[in-house]
Protein backbone atom coordinates (compact mmCIF):
# COMPACT_ATOMS: atom_id res chain seq x y z
CA UNK A 1 0.00 0.00 0.00
CA UNK A 2 1.36 3.47 -0.83
CA UNK A 3 2.35 5.56 2.14
CA UNK A 4 2.52 9.35 2.06
CA UNK A 5 4.93 11.45 4.08
CA UNK A 6 5.10 15.24 4.08
CA UNK A 7 8.28 17.18 4.63
CA UNK A 8 8.46 20.91 5.24
CA UNK A 9 12.05 21.67 4.27
CA UNK A 10 15.06 20.25 2.43
CA UNK A 11 16.52 19.32 5.85
CA UNK A 12 13.43 17.25 6.63
CA UNK A 13 13.60 15.50 3.26
CA UNK A 14 17.21 14.65 3.99
CA UNK A 15 16.32 13.41 7.44
CA UNK A 16 13.66 11.12 5.96
CA UNK A 17 16.37 9.87 3.58
CA UNK A 18 18.56 9.05 6.58
CA UNK A 19 15.78 6.95 8.08
CA UNK A 20 15.38 5.09 4.80
CA UNK A 21 19.13 4.57 4.48
CA UNK A 22 19.39 3.07 7.96
CA UNK A 23 17.04 0.19 7.17
CA UNK A 24 18.25 -0.69 3.65
CA UNK A 25 19.92 -4.04 3.07
CA UNK A 26 22.22 -5.29 0.25
CA UNK A 27 20.54 -5.82 -3.12
CA UNK A 28 17.69 -3.38 -2.54
CA UNK A 29 16.44 -1.15 -5.34
CA UNK A 30 14.87 2.29 -4.89
CA UNK A 31 13.30 4.12 -7.81
CA UNK A 32 12.83 7.90 -7.51
CA UNK A 33 10.31 9.93 -9.47
CA UNK A 34 9.79 13.68 -9.38
CA UNK A 35 10.18 16.90 -11.35
CA UNK A 36 13.36 18.94 -11.64
CA UNK A 37 14.14 20.62 -8.33
CA UNK A 38 11.88 18.53 -6.10
CA UNK A 39 14.85 17.32 -4.07
CA UNK A 40 15.64 13.83 -5.31
CA UNK A 41 19.39 14.29 -4.93
CA UNK A 42 18.74 15.80 -1.49
CA UNK A 43 16.85 12.65 -0.51
CA UNK A 44 19.75 10.55 -1.79
CA UNK A 45 22.18 12.58 0.36
CA UNK A 46 20.08 11.52 3.35
CA UNK A 47 19.93 7.89 2.24
CA UNK A 48 23.73 7.94 1.88
CA UNK A 49 24.14 9.23 5.43
CA UNK A 50 21.83 6.47 6.63
CA UNK A 51 24.16 4.01 4.95
CA UNK A 52 27.18 5.61 6.61
CA UNK A 53 28.39 7.58 3.58
CA UNK A 54 29.28 11.29 3.93
CA UNK A 55 26.58 13.34 2.22
CA UNK A 56 29.14 15.82 0.78
CA UNK A 57 30.34 13.08 -1.54
CA UNK A 58 26.87 12.75 -3.06
CA UNK A 59 26.49 15.03 -6.08
CA UNK A 60 24.14 14.83 -9.03
CA UNK A 61 25.18 11.94 -11.31
CA UNK A 62 23.19 13.33 -14.25
CA UNK A 63 26.27 13.59 -16.46
CA UNK A 64 28.23 10.65 -15.17
CA UNK A 65 25.07 8.45 -15.14
CA UNK A 66 26.31 6.40 -12.18
CA UNK A 67 28.27 7.20 -9.05
CA UNK A 68 29.53 4.32 -6.95
CA UNK A 69 30.08 4.86 -3.23
CA UNK A 70 31.88 2.25 -1.18
CA UNK A 71 32.58 4.03 2.10
CA UNK A 72 29.38 2.96 3.89
CA UNK A 73 28.15 -0.25 5.49
CA UNK A 74 26.65 -1.24 2.11
CA UNK A 75 27.81 -0.03 -1.35
CA UNK A 76 25.56 2.64 -2.86
CA UNK A 77 25.02 2.81 -6.61
CA UNK A 78 23.57 6.24 -7.34
CA UNK A 79 22.09 6.12 -10.83
CA UNK A 80 20.52 9.00 -12.77
CA UNK A 81 18.56 8.32 -15.95
CA UNK A 82 17.76 11.98 -16.78
CA UNK A 83 19.85 11.84 -19.95
CA UNK A 84 18.36 8.54 -21.03
CA UNK A 85 14.83 9.75 -21.70
CA UNK A 86 13.46 7.89 -24.70
CA UNK A 87 16.35 5.42 -24.91
CA UNK A 88 14.50 2.11 -25.12
CA UNK A 89 16.29 -0.59 -27.01
CA UNK A 90 19.89 -0.06 -25.97
CA UNK A 91 21.78 -2.58 -23.90
CA UNK A 92 22.65 -0.30 -21.07
CA UNK A 93 24.32 -2.74 -18.72
CA UNK A 94 22.36 -2.01 -15.54
CA UNK A 95 22.62 -5.59 -14.33
CA UNK A 96 25.75 -5.20 -12.23
CA UNK A 97 24.12 -2.33 -10.36
CA UNK A 98 20.57 -3.67 -10.05
CA UNK A 99 21.50 -7.19 -9.13
CA UNK A 100 24.73 -6.52 -7.24
CA UNK A 101 25.77 -6.43 -3.61
CA UNK A 102 24.91 -2.80 -3.09
CA UNK A 103 21.84 -0.64 -2.82
CA UNK A 104 20.77 0.90 -6.14
CA UNK A 105 19.03 4.27 -5.98
CA UNK A 106 17.73 5.35 -9.38
CA UNK A 107 16.77 8.96 -10.09
CA UNK A 108 14.37 9.51 -13.02
CA UNK A 109 13.18 5.93 -12.59
CA UNK A 110 10.37 6.34 -15.20
CA UNK A 111 13.10 6.59 -17.88
CA UNK A 112 14.19 3.03 -17.17
CA UNK A 113 13.57 1.03 -20.36
CA UNK A 114 10.36 -0.99 -20.06
CA UNK A 115 11.99 -4.37 -20.42
CA UNK A 116 14.46 -3.56 -17.65
CA UNK A 117 11.65 -2.43 -15.37
CA UNK A 118 9.69 -5.56 -16.19
CA UNK A 119 12.66 -7.62 -15.10
CA UNK A 120 12.52 -6.08 -11.62
CA UNK A 121 10.34 -8.28 -9.45
CA UNK A 122 10.56 -6.09 -6.37
CA UNK A 123 11.52 -2.51 -5.60
CA UNK A 124 10.46 0.59 -3.70
CA UNK A 125 9.16 3.54 -5.70
CA UNK A 126 9.39 6.98 -4.11
CA UNK A 127 7.54 9.82 -5.82
CA UNK A 128 8.49 13.34 -4.74
CA UNK A 129 5.99 16.10 -5.45
CA UNK A 130 5.98 19.85 -4.96
CA UNK A 131 3.73 21.36 -2.31
CA UNK A 132 3.43 24.95 -1.08
CA UNK A 133 6.83 26.64 -0.85
CA UNK A 134 9.42 24.21 0.48
CA UNK A 135 6.89 21.50 1.26
CA UNK A 136 7.17 18.16 -0.46
CA UNK A 137 4.99 15.09 -0.50
CA UNK A 138 6.84 11.79 -0.72
CA UNK A 139 4.79 8.76 -1.69
CA UNK A 140 6.41 5.41 -0.91
CA UNK A 141 4.98 2.57 -2.99
CA UNK A 142 6.38 -0.90 -2.25
CA UNK A 143 6.41 -3.62 -4.90
CA UNK A 144 6.93 -7.03 -3.30
CA UNK A 145 6.72 -8.30 0.25
CA UNK A 146 10.27 -7.39 1.16
CA UNK A 147 9.50 -3.76 0.35
CA UNK A 148 6.13 -3.85 2.21
CA UNK A 149 8.13 -4.64 5.31
CA UNK A 150 10.67 -1.95 4.46
CA UNK A 151 7.97 0.73 4.22
CA UNK A 152 6.43 -0.41 7.50
CA UNK A 153 9.86 -0.16 9.08
CA UNK A 154 10.51 3.31 7.64
CA UNK A 155 7.13 4.58 8.85
CA UNK A 156 7.63 3.15 12.31
CA UNK A 157 11.03 4.87 12.51
CA UNK A 158 9.70 8.15 11.18
CA UNK A 159 6.85 8.19 13.73
CA UNK A 160 9.28 7.40 16.52
CA UNK A 161 11.40 10.35 15.49
CA UNK A 162 8.38 12.57 15.21
CA UNK A 163 8.81 13.29 11.50
CA UNK B 1 63.61 8.91 -22.75
CA UNK B 2 63.81 12.28 -24.56
CA UNK B 3 62.59 15.45 -22.87
CA UNK B 4 58.93 16.38 -22.77
CA UNK B 5 59.13 18.71 -25.75
CA UNK B 6 60.44 16.00 -28.07
CA UNK B 7 58.15 13.21 -26.93
CA UNK B 8 55.45 11.88 -29.22
CA UNK B 9 52.67 10.64 -26.94
CA UNK B 10 49.49 8.78 -27.79
CA UNK B 11 46.64 9.86 -25.49
CA UNK B 12 43.54 7.73 -24.88
CA UNK B 13 40.42 8.90 -23.03
CA UNK B 14 37.17 6.99 -22.44
CA UNK B 15 35.96 8.11 -19.02
CA UNK B 16 32.44 9.19 -19.98
CA UNK B 17 30.44 9.55 -23.21
CA UNK B 18 33.22 10.09 -25.68
CA UNK B 19 35.98 7.86 -26.91
CA UNK B 20 38.95 10.06 -27.72
CA UNK B 21 42.46 9.49 -29.05
CA UNK B 22 45.11 12.12 -29.73
CA UNK B 23 48.72 12.34 -30.81
CA UNK B 24 50.82 15.06 -29.23
CA UNK B 25 54.45 16.01 -29.94
CA UNK B 26 55.68 18.45 -27.31
CA UNK B 27 52.99 21.12 -27.28
CA UNK B 28 52.01 20.41 -30.88
CA UNK B 29 48.70 18.61 -31.34
CA UNK B 30 49.15 16.31 -34.34
CA UNK B 31 45.62 14.95 -34.01
CA UNK B 32 42.77 15.13 -31.51
CA UNK B 33 39.84 12.88 -32.39
CA UNK B 34 36.65 12.69 -30.33
CA UNK B 35 34.08 10.04 -31.28
CA UNK B 36 30.89 12.04 -30.75
CA UNK B 37 31.88 14.61 -33.34
CA UNK B 38 31.73 12.09 -36.14
CA UNK B 39 29.19 9.55 -34.98
CA UNK B 40 25.45 9.28 -34.85
CA UNK B 41 23.79 11.89 -32.69
CA UNK B 42 21.27 10.73 -30.11
CA UNK B 43 18.31 12.31 -28.37
CA UNK B 44 20.45 14.21 -25.92
CA UNK B 45 22.31 16.07 -28.63
CA UNK B 46 25.48 14.04 -28.20
CA UNK B 47 25.98 10.34 -28.51
CA UNK B 48 23.60 8.12 -26.60
CA UNK B 49 25.30 7.74 -23.24
CA UNK B 50 25.70 4.17 -22.16
CA UNK B 51 26.36 2.60 -18.85
CA UNK B 52 27.81 -0.29 -20.78
CA UNK B 53 31.11 0.06 -22.52
CA UNK B 54 29.82 -1.31 -25.82
CA UNK B 55 29.90 2.05 -27.58
CA UNK B 56 33.48 2.64 -26.47
CA UNK B 57 34.51 -0.81 -27.69
CA UNK B 58 33.01 -0.04 -31.10
CA UNK B 59 34.66 3.38 -31.21
CA UNK B 60 38.12 2.58 -29.87
CA UNK B 61 39.90 1.19 -32.92
CA UNK B 62 38.32 3.48 -35.56
CA UNK B 63 39.14 6.52 -33.40
CA UNK B 64 42.71 5.25 -32.86
CA UNK B 65 43.15 4.74 -36.61
CA UNK B 66 41.76 8.19 -37.36
CA UNK B 67 44.10 9.80 -34.82
CA UNK B 68 47.18 8.08 -36.27
CA UNK B 69 46.11 8.81 -39.82
CA UNK B 70 45.48 12.48 -39.15
CA UNK B 71 48.86 12.73 -37.44
CA UNK B 72 50.49 11.06 -40.47
CA UNK B 73 52.31 8.55 -38.32
CA UNK B 74 52.23 4.90 -37.33
CA UNK B 75 52.51 3.37 -33.87
CA UNK B 76 56.24 2.93 -34.51
CA UNK B 77 56.70 6.69 -34.19
CA UNK B 78 55.02 6.81 -30.76
CA UNK B 79 57.32 7.17 -27.72
CA UNK B 80 54.76 6.47 -25.02
CA UNK B 81 51.08 6.08 -24.19
CA UNK B 82 48.94 7.98 -21.70
CA UNK B 83 45.47 6.80 -20.75
CA UNK B 84 42.73 8.08 -18.46
CA UNK B 85 42.59 5.71 -15.46
CA UNK B 86 39.84 7.60 -13.58
CA UNK B 87 37.61 9.06 -12.35
CA UNK B 88 34.69 7.93 -14.49
CA UNK B 89 32.56 4.94 -15.30
CA UNK B 90 34.66 1.85 -14.67
CA UNK B 91 33.27 -0.05 -17.66
CA UNK B 92 34.04 2.85 -19.96
CA UNK B 93 37.47 3.52 -18.48
CA UNK B 94 38.46 -0.12 -18.84
CA UNK B 95 38.07 0.05 -22.62
CA UNK B 96 40.70 2.80 -22.85
CA UNK B 97 42.94 1.22 -20.24
CA UNK B 98 42.82 -2.18 -21.99
CA UNK B 99 43.59 -0.56 -25.35
CA UNK B 100 46.55 1.29 -23.85
CA UNK B 101 47.88 -1.85 -22.20
CA UNK B 102 47.57 -3.92 -25.37
CA UNK B 103 49.38 -1.31 -27.45
CA UNK B 104 52.07 -0.83 -24.81
CA UNK B 105 52.61 -4.58 -24.55
CA UNK B 106 52.58 -5.24 -28.29
CA UNK B 107 54.89 -2.33 -29.17
CA UNK B 108 56.95 -2.49 -25.98
CA UNK B 109 56.13 1.13 -25.15
CA UNK B 110 56.10 2.86 -21.77
CA UNK B 111 52.63 3.83 -20.66
CA UNK B 112 51.03 5.71 -17.80
CA UNK B 113 47.58 6.03 -16.24
CA UNK B 114 46.42 9.64 -15.94
CA UNK B 115 43.81 11.28 -13.76
CA UNK B 116 41.21 12.82 -16.08
CA UNK B 117 41.16 15.96 -13.93
CA UNK B 118 44.91 16.52 -14.33
CA UNK B 119 44.23 16.56 -18.07
CA UNK B 120 41.68 19.37 -17.64
CA UNK B 121 43.98 21.28 -15.30
CA UNK B 122 46.89 21.22 -17.71
CA UNK B 123 44.87 21.73 -20.92
CA UNK B 124 45.62 25.45 -20.96
CA UNK B 125 49.37 24.70 -20.80
CA UNK B 126 49.30 23.19 -24.28
CA UNK B 127 48.39 26.48 -25.94
CA UNK B 128 49.30 29.23 -23.49
CA UNK B 129 52.06 27.88 -21.28
CA UNK B 130 50.54 29.30 -18.06
CA UNK B 131 53.14 29.63 -15.30
CA UNK B 132 52.63 27.90 -11.96
CA UNK B 133 51.04 28.51 -9.53
CA UNK B 134 47.61 29.05 -11.01
CA UNK B 135 43.97 28.49 -10.12
CA UNK B 136 41.90 26.29 -12.38
CA UNK B 137 38.14 26.64 -12.46
CA UNK B 138 36.69 23.53 -14.04
CA UNK B 139 33.11 24.17 -15.14
CA UNK B 140 31.26 21.62 -17.25
CA UNK B 141 28.19 19.42 -17.34
CA UNK B 142 29.71 17.07 -14.80
CA UNK B 143 32.09 19.32 -12.85
CA UNK B 144 32.17 22.61 -11.03
CA UNK B 145 35.34 22.74 -9.02
CA UNK B 146 38.21 24.98 -8.12
CA UNK B 147 41.80 23.69 -8.06
CA UNK B 148 45.12 25.15 -7.10
CA UNK B 149 47.97 23.93 -9.30
CA UNK B 150 51.26 24.68 -7.54
CA UNK B 151 53.52 22.86 -9.95
CA UNK B 152 53.58 19.82 -12.23
CA UNK B 153 51.84 17.10 -10.24
CA UNK B 154 51.13 19.32 -7.23
CA UNK B 155 47.42 19.97 -7.22
CA UNK B 156 44.93 20.73 -4.52
CA UNK B 157 41.16 20.77 -4.76
CA UNK B 158 39.93 23.89 -3.01
CA UNK B 159 36.24 23.31 -3.53
CA UNK B 160 33.56 21.70 -5.66
CA UNK B 161 29.83 21.58 -6.15
CA UNK B 162 27.77 19.92 -3.44
CA UNK B 163 25.03 18.91 -5.88
CA UNK B 164 24.60 20.00 -9.52
CA UNK B 165 27.36 21.17 -11.84
CA UNK B 166 27.08 24.58 -13.54
CA UNK B 167 26.53 23.01 -16.96
CA UNK B 168 23.80 20.87 -15.51
CA UNK B 169 22.19 23.96 -13.96
CA UNK B 170 22.17 25.53 -17.43
CA UNK B 171 20.73 22.45 -19.14
CA UNK B 172 18.05 21.82 -16.55
CA UNK B 173 17.17 25.51 -16.30
CA UNK B 174 16.78 25.65 -20.08
CA UNK B 175 14.55 22.62 -19.94
CA UNK B 176 12.34 24.26 -17.31
CA UNK B 177 12.19 27.38 -19.47
CA UNK B 178 11.19 25.24 -22.45
CA UNK B 179 14.30 26.22 -24.39
CA UNK B 180 15.62 22.84 -25.49
CA UNK B 181 19.15 21.51 -25.87
CA UNK B 182 22.01 22.43 -25.63
CA UNK B 183 20.68 24.54 -22.80
CA UNK B 184 23.88 26.40 -21.98
CA UNK B 185 24.32 27.78 -25.46
CA UNK B 186 20.63 28.73 -25.85
CA UNK B 187 20.54 30.57 -22.52
CA UNK B 188 23.80 32.34 -23.41
CA UNK B 189 22.32 33.60 -26.70
CA UNK B 190 18.93 34.55 -25.27
CA UNK B 191 20.51 36.30 -22.28
CA UNK B 192 22.34 38.75 -24.54
CA UNK B 193 19.00 40.49 -25.11
CA UNK B 194 17.98 40.40 -21.45
CA UNK B 195 18.70 42.18 -18.17
CA UNK B 196 20.95 40.33 -15.75
CA UNK B 197 19.36 42.03 -12.74
CA UNK B 198 15.70 41.65 -13.73
CA UNK B 199 15.07 38.86 -11.22
CA UNK B 200 17.09 38.09 -8.13
CA UNK B 201 17.69 34.34 -8.01
CA UNK B 202 19.48 32.95 -4.94
CA UNK B 203 23.25 32.39 -4.77
CA UNK B 204 24.17 29.63 -2.38
CA UNK B 205 27.05 30.03 0.06
CA UNK B 206 28.22 26.98 1.93
CA UNK B 207 29.03 27.41 5.57
CA UNK B 208 32.55 26.32 6.53
CA UNK B 209 33.44 25.53 2.89
CA UNK B 210 34.01 28.87 1.25
CA UNK B 211 35.13 27.47 -2.11
CA UNK B 212 32.23 25.04 -2.55
CA UNK B 213 29.25 25.54 -4.86
CA UNK B 214 25.59 24.55 -4.82
CA UNK B 215 23.04 24.88 -7.60
CA UNK B 216 20.12 22.72 -6.47
CA UNK B 217 18.47 25.64 -4.63
CA UNK B 218 18.68 27.76 -7.79
CA UNK B 219 16.86 25.09 -9.77
CA UNK B 220 14.08 25.01 -7.19
CA UNK B 221 13.94 28.83 -7.11
CA UNK B 222 13.52 28.94 -10.89
CA UNK B 223 10.72 26.43 -10.67
CA UNK B 224 8.95 28.46 -8.00
CA UNK B 225 9.40 31.63 -10.02
CA UNK B 226 7.99 30.02 -13.17
CA UNK B 227 4.94 28.86 -11.24
CA UNK B 228 4.34 32.32 -9.78
CA UNK B 229 2.28 35.18 -11.32
CA UNK B 230 5.54 37.15 -11.33
CA UNK B 231 6.59 35.27 -14.44
CA UNK B 232 4.12 37.05 -16.68
CA UNK B 233 5.79 40.36 -15.92
CA UNK B 234 9.16 39.31 -17.32
CA UNK B 235 10.39 38.60 -20.83
CA UNK B 236 11.98 35.20 -21.42
CA UNK B 237 15.31 36.94 -22.19
CA UNK B 238 15.28 38.66 -18.78
CA UNK B 239 14.63 35.37 -17.01
CA UNK B 240 17.42 33.68 -18.98
CA UNK B 241 19.87 36.53 -18.27
CA UNK B 242 19.02 36.60 -14.56
CA UNK B 243 19.28 32.85 -14.25
CA UNK B 244 22.59 32.84 -16.10
CA UNK B 245 23.87 35.50 -13.74
CA UNK B 246 22.98 33.30 -10.77
CA UNK B 247 24.98 30.43 -12.29
CA UNK B 248 27.97 32.60 -13.23
CA UNK B 249 28.15 34.75 -10.06
CA UNK B 250 29.29 32.04 -7.62
CA UNK B 251 31.96 30.82 -10.06
CA UNK B 252 33.41 34.33 -10.45
CA UNK B 253 33.04 35.31 -6.79
CA UNK B 254 34.64 32.11 -5.52
CA UNK B 255 37.53 32.53 -7.94
CA UNK B 256 38.11 36.12 -6.79
CA UNK B 257 38.04 35.00 -3.15
CA UNK B 258 40.53 32.20 -3.76
CA UNK B 259 42.84 34.42 -5.83
CA UNK B 260 42.86 36.94 -2.96
CA UNK B 261 43.24 34.41 -0.16
CA UNK B 262 46.08 32.55 -1.84
CA UNK B 263 47.59 35.52 -3.65
CA UNK B 264 47.46 33.91 -7.09
CA UNK B 265 47.76 35.98 -10.27
CA UNK B 266 46.74 33.45 -12.91
CA UNK B 267 43.41 31.74 -13.48
CA UNK B 268 42.54 29.10 -16.06
CA UNK B 269 38.87 28.53 -16.86
CA UNK B 270 38.35 25.09 -18.35
CA UNK B 271 35.45 22.74 -19.12
CA UNK B 272 32.59 23.10 -21.59
CA UNK B 273 30.89 25.92 -19.67
CA UNK B 274 33.99 28.11 -20.16
CA UNK B 275 32.45 28.78 -23.59
CA UNK B 276 29.72 30.83 -21.89
CA UNK B 277 30.21 34.43 -23.04
CA UNK B 278 28.95 36.01 -19.81
CA UNK B 279 31.31 33.88 -17.71
CA UNK B 280 34.22 34.89 -19.95
CA UNK B 281 33.33 38.57 -19.76
CA UNK B 282 32.81 38.54 -16.01
CA UNK B 283 35.99 36.54 -15.36
CA UNK B 284 38.14 38.85 -17.49
CA UNK B 285 36.65 41.91 -15.74
CA UNK B 286 37.15 40.30 -12.34
CA UNK B 287 40.77 39.70 -13.26
CA UNK B 288 41.30 43.31 -14.28
CA UNK B 289 39.84 44.53 -10.99
CA UNK B 290 41.55 41.95 -8.81
CA UNK B 291 44.99 41.56 -10.36
CA UNK B 292 44.73 38.15 -11.95
CA UNK B 293 44.89 37.13 -15.55
CA UNK B 294 42.19 34.77 -16.78
CA UNK B 295 42.89 32.45 -19.70
CA UNK B 296 40.60 30.12 -21.56
CA UNK B 297 41.83 27.09 -23.48
CA UNK B 298 40.15 26.65 -26.87
CA UNK B 299 36.91 24.71 -26.66
CA UNK B 300 38.36 21.54 -28.21
CA UNK B 301 40.76 21.34 -25.28
CA UNK B 302 38.13 22.38 -22.71
CA UNK B 303 35.69 19.56 -23.33
CA UNK B 304 36.68 15.91 -22.84
CA UNK B 305 39.56 15.14 -25.17
CA UNK B 306 42.67 12.96 -25.34
CA UNK B 307 45.21 15.69 -26.21
CA UNK B 308 45.09 16.89 -22.60
CA UNK B 309 45.63 13.30 -21.41
CA UNK B 310 48.62 12.93 -23.75
CA UNK B 311 50.00 16.23 -22.43
CA UNK B 312 49.60 15.20 -18.78
CA UNK B 313 51.22 11.90 -19.71
CA UNK B 314 54.13 13.52 -21.51
CA UNK B 315 55.64 15.28 -18.51
CA UNK B 316 55.19 12.21 -16.33
CA UNK B 317 56.75 9.89 -18.91
CA UNK B 318 59.63 12.34 -19.40
CA UNK B 319 60.11 12.32 -15.62
CA UNK B 320 60.46 8.55 -15.78
CA UNK B 321 57.06 7.68 -14.33
CA UNK B 322 55.44 4.47 -15.57
CA UNK B 323 52.35 2.39 -14.87
CA UNK B 324 52.54 -1.38 -14.74
CA UNK B 325 50.42 -3.72 -16.83
CA UNK B 326 48.40 -4.27 -13.66
CA UNK B 327 47.03 -0.69 -13.89
CA UNK B 328 43.37 -0.61 -12.94
CA UNK B 329 40.58 1.83 -13.71
CA UNK B 330 39.09 3.68 -10.72
CA UNK B 331 35.63 5.20 -10.60
CA UNK B 332 36.75 7.50 -7.82
CA UNK B 333 40.23 8.96 -8.09
CA UNK B 334 41.08 12.09 -6.09
CA UNK B 335 43.55 14.28 -7.96
CA UNK B 336 45.77 14.70 -4.93
CA UNK B 337 46.62 11.00 -4.96
CA UNK B 338 48.02 10.83 -8.47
Amino acid sequence: MPHMIQTFSAEETMSLGRQIGRVLTPGMILGLRGDLGTGKTCLVKGIAEGLGIASETITSPTFTLVAEHYRGRVPLYHIDLYRLEGVEDEELGYEEYLFGQGVAVIEWFPFLPNDVRDSLAEYLLIAVEYGEGDRRTLTLTPYGERYDQLVTQICRESKKRGC
Amino acid sequence: MPSQKDLTVLGIESSCDDTAVAVLRGRCILSNIVSSQDSVHGPYGGIVPELASRQHIQNALPVLDAALEQAYITLDAIDGIAVTAGPGLVGSLLVGVSLAKSLAFAKNLPFIGINHLEGHLLAAQIEHGVDFPFLCVLVSGGHTSLYLARDWGLYQRLGATRDDAAGEAFDKGAKMLGLGYPGGRIIDELAKAGRHDAIRFPRARIKKAKYDFSYSGLKTALRQFLASPERERHAQADIAASYQEAVVDPVVDTTIRAAHDLNIGRVVVSGGVSANSRLRQRMVEAGEQNDFRASFPSLKLCTDNAAMIAFAGAWRLAAGQRSGLDLNASAVLPLENV
